[in-house]
């Protein structure tokens, strides 16, 4: 689950690690009180989910109380174009003014997962402001890591190390680690899968202070987190993804036009894959559930049938354990349910396949019927094709 | 011979008397599966089906000297019982729960690793099979039958797909592990591999990997180093969007690395038949086991057991003393300047 960079850092607050003072901003008429109160210059910062706000003009610094009104009509509303948004760009609905820093350096600290190594993982860089990434392809070299043991955490002679590598002033030392000791509390206590400080900036004072903040949350752990939940923010997120996730089904929305409904995540994925392979284009991601219930897929026709560029559906169903007359019924009796008007391919192996392909020729649909997967990428790709 | 599972395994399922586990331990006791009992705190004394129920993991080890364990305890106290499983002296925890919180894996892992008891695999799998003799797992069992090919896999329904095909062209499996799709796992592909390596019935090798993380890769250069029997691979997700999570928790392609494309690449690289379509895993595998044991005869090597050795003498992928290549290295979000470990 992602967050805004504002909630973010009221966590972070909570947490002792230092950020600049800002208030979220809901219409034009309150920035001067805001202004008033944080003092000039400020920075006007549209909140959305992408990052690259910055470029997409969804930052900008005022002088003037007059300037920091004009940000904030030009970036409230505004559709927001970053590299990690739609083409289309994400509409802006909150914003965020901060207190403008005096800034003397600014620099990366990132936490993640390290997968190779099964522990979180530190990452410092002095190159703040950048994509690690790009740092981590162009000049490996800059970025230090440092890995946490999970019985020990943080320890501060691990803290101390990332501050140094940041070449920070003595002066500046003693907050760096507190912030670090305190950023690494933080990740922990709210069940973090990222948190990136980008830029962490040192201010002419002296000042250590997260500019910036990402951060996202496991989603496995969100059942311990429900202050957590409440930051979640629905306008970020695809309409049909959040109707789907009531009915706890994994979906992800695509650009194609073949709908695909699947039991079990990678076999979701294989199957995308194969529609490609077969030169369709696959709709979405979906998986129904290992069990695949008459309920389960009736829900997932709704879903489907919900994005009007689906021109038809390929099932692919491995039952396994799964009775596969018991499928068959659950697909006709949820077709009925949802009147289903775009072919529907129908591939199911496991047990009674027989069986379940006399209920599903029996039924009256037109469904389509496939002996194994290429069969049914290859007959979804022919009737979408038919069908346009 | 098979990995891990046999006939002389003796197995406990921890939340046995939920709906889940209750099914399953059946399904396992009916394919062949030696199941001496179940855990569920608080019901000792009860039954289910005729297998005894325990408070604690070494209550159930001490009445009957169980050495594996089936975990389908809900993801809030899972890492809890892996823990149990393990302090219990426990040789192999399987671990179905899906949805763990992955800080409490980095825990529970941490502590394995620092006591070395146990092997965990999962979370989030179906588990592990050795067709004909048992299996430990949600897998079904009737697909399945004894053979050659050793199967490792990220993904649960997948597994069944590529074994279909398999059992479908009369090809057998010495053993499938489903290794789970989770980012922190117990076992991970080169655990696998390595056992499948050392396994005389095991002649060839299926490793289906997904989207996210390095593993396929790291995988993809301990089998160019060590690995003499023919690696047939797959991804799943080369279709997948960037930064979204595709129903795994582990599969997921973030800041532009775990994607299929380059897993595939580098697999290809080590000498992995890589499949691009899922659905020609069986064929591709069948190919690959003809064409060892033909190198195998015409070399003379006539006995099947020696015909493993025969084909790394064939230099079957030309492989050579393998350096990881330097793609691999990089494989993380960024290269370590020290190893903080």
């Amino acid at each position: 689950m992602k967050i805004h960079e504002y909630q973010a850092k009221e966590i972070l607050e909570k947490f002792k690690v230092p950020v600049p003072k800002g208030r979220v901003v809901a219409d034009v008429a309150d920035v001067k009180a805001v202004v008033d109160e944080l003092g000039l210059p400020v920075v006007v910062k549209a909140q959305i989910h992408a990052g690259g706000r910055g470029k997409g003009g969804g930052v900008k610094v005022a002088k003037t109380l007059e300037a920091a009104q004009e940000a904030f009509k030009s970036i409230h509303g505004m559709n927001l174009i970053t590299h990690q948004t739609s083409p289309e760009g994400q509409k802006v609905r909150t914003v965020l003014v901060e207190e403008g820093m005096n800034i003397a350096k600014e620099l990366y600290i990132g936490i993640v997962l390290d997968r190779e190594t099964d522990r979180v993982c530190f990452m410092a860089s002095e190159e703040g402001g950048m994509e690690i990434e790009e740092v981590a392809a162009k000049t490996p070299e800059k970025i230090m890591k440092e890995w946490v043991d999970p019985v020990l955490g943080l320890m501060p002679a691990q803290a101390r190390k990332l501050a140094f590598f940041l070449n920070l002033p003595p002066e500046a030392m003693r907050d760096a680690v507190g912030f670090l000791l305190n950023l690494y509390k933080a990740f922990i206590a709210k069940d973090c899968s990222l948190a990136e400080i980008n830029p962490l900036v040192l201010t002419a004072e002296n000042k250590i202070l997260a500019l910036d903040c990402k951060m996202n949350f496991d989603d496995n752990a969100l059942f311990r987190q429900k202050d957590v939940v409440e930051y979640r923010d629905l306008a970020e997120e695809e309409e049909l993804e959040i109707e789907a996730s009531k009915y706890s089904l994994n979906y992800i929305k695509l650009d194609g036009s073949i709908g695909c409904m699947v039991n079990g995540a990678g076999l979701a994925m294989a199957t995308m894959d194969i529609i490609k392979i077969s030169g369709g284009e696959p709709a979405n991601f979906l998986d129904v559930g290992g069990g695949a219930s008459e309920e389960q897929i009736e829900n997932a026709f709704k879903i489907i049938l919900a994005d009007s560029s689906v021109k038809g559906i390929f099932i692919n169903i491995f039952g396994g354990i799964l009775r596969c007359d018991r499928l068959a019924n659950g697909v006709v009796n949820a077709a009925r349910k949802i009147n289903v008007s775009v072919p529907v391919v129908i591939r199911m192996e496991g047990t009674n396949v027989a069986e379940g392909k006399k209920i599903l020729k029996e039924s009256g649909f037109n469904f389509i019927l496939a002996d194994n997967m290429r069969d049914g990428a290859e007959k979804a790709v022919a009737a979408v094709g038919a069908a346009g | 011979m098979s990995v891990l599972v046999d006939k002389n395994t003796k197995l406990i399922v921890q939340g046995i008397t939920g709906k889940e586990g209750s099914f399953h331990a059946l399904g396992c006791r009916d394919y062949g599966t030696n199941v001496v009992g179940g855990v569920t705190p608080g019901k000792e004394g009860q039954s289910v089906e005729g297998i005894p129920v325990f408070n604690t993991v070494q209550a159930a080890v001490d009445a009957t000297g169980a050495n594996a364990t089936m975990i389908f305890v809900p993801p809030p106290f899972a890492a809890d019982a892996i823990f149990e499983a393990s302090e219990a002296g426990i040789e192999l925890i399987v671990c179905i729960t899906e949805g763990i919180p992955v800080l409490d894996m980095v825990k529970i892992k941490r502590y394995i690793r620092g006591h070395g008891r146990g092997r965990l695999i999962g979370p989030n799998c179906p588990g592990i099979i050795t067709p004909g003799a048992a299996k430990i797992g949600i897998m079904p069992g009737h697909i399945h039958i004894p053979g050659p090919v050793g199967v490792v896999s990220r993904s649960g329904t997948l597994t069944y797909e590529v074994v279909g095909q398999l059992t479908a062209l009369g090809i057998g499996q010495s053993t499938c592990i489903g290794i789970g799709g989770d980012p922190v796992n117990g076992t991970n592909f080169i655990d696998a591999l390595k056992l499948f390596n050392e396994d005389k019935q095991t002649k060839a090798i299926c490793m289906i990997g997904e989207i996210g993380g390095s593993a396929e890769e790291d995988a993809a250069a301990y089998i160019k180093a060590n690995v003499k029997k023919p690696v047939v691979g797959f991804i799943a997700g080369q279709t997948a969007p960037p930064g979204r999570r595709m129903g795994h928790a582990g599969a997921i392609i973030s800041g532009g690395k775990g994607t299929a494309e380059e897993k595939m690449k580098v697999m290809a690289e080590c000498g992995i038949t890589v499949c691009k379509s899922p659905a020609d895993l069986g064929e591709t595998i069948k190919s690959a086991l003809d064409k060892a044991s033909s190198r195998a005869k015409t070399k003379g090597y006539p006995k099947a057991k020696d015909r493993a050795k025969g084909s790394s003498k064939d230099k079957i992928k030309g492989k050579v003393k393998a350096k990881a290549p330097s793609s691999i290295k990089t494989g993380g979000r960024a290269k370590p300047t020290r190893r903080g470990r």
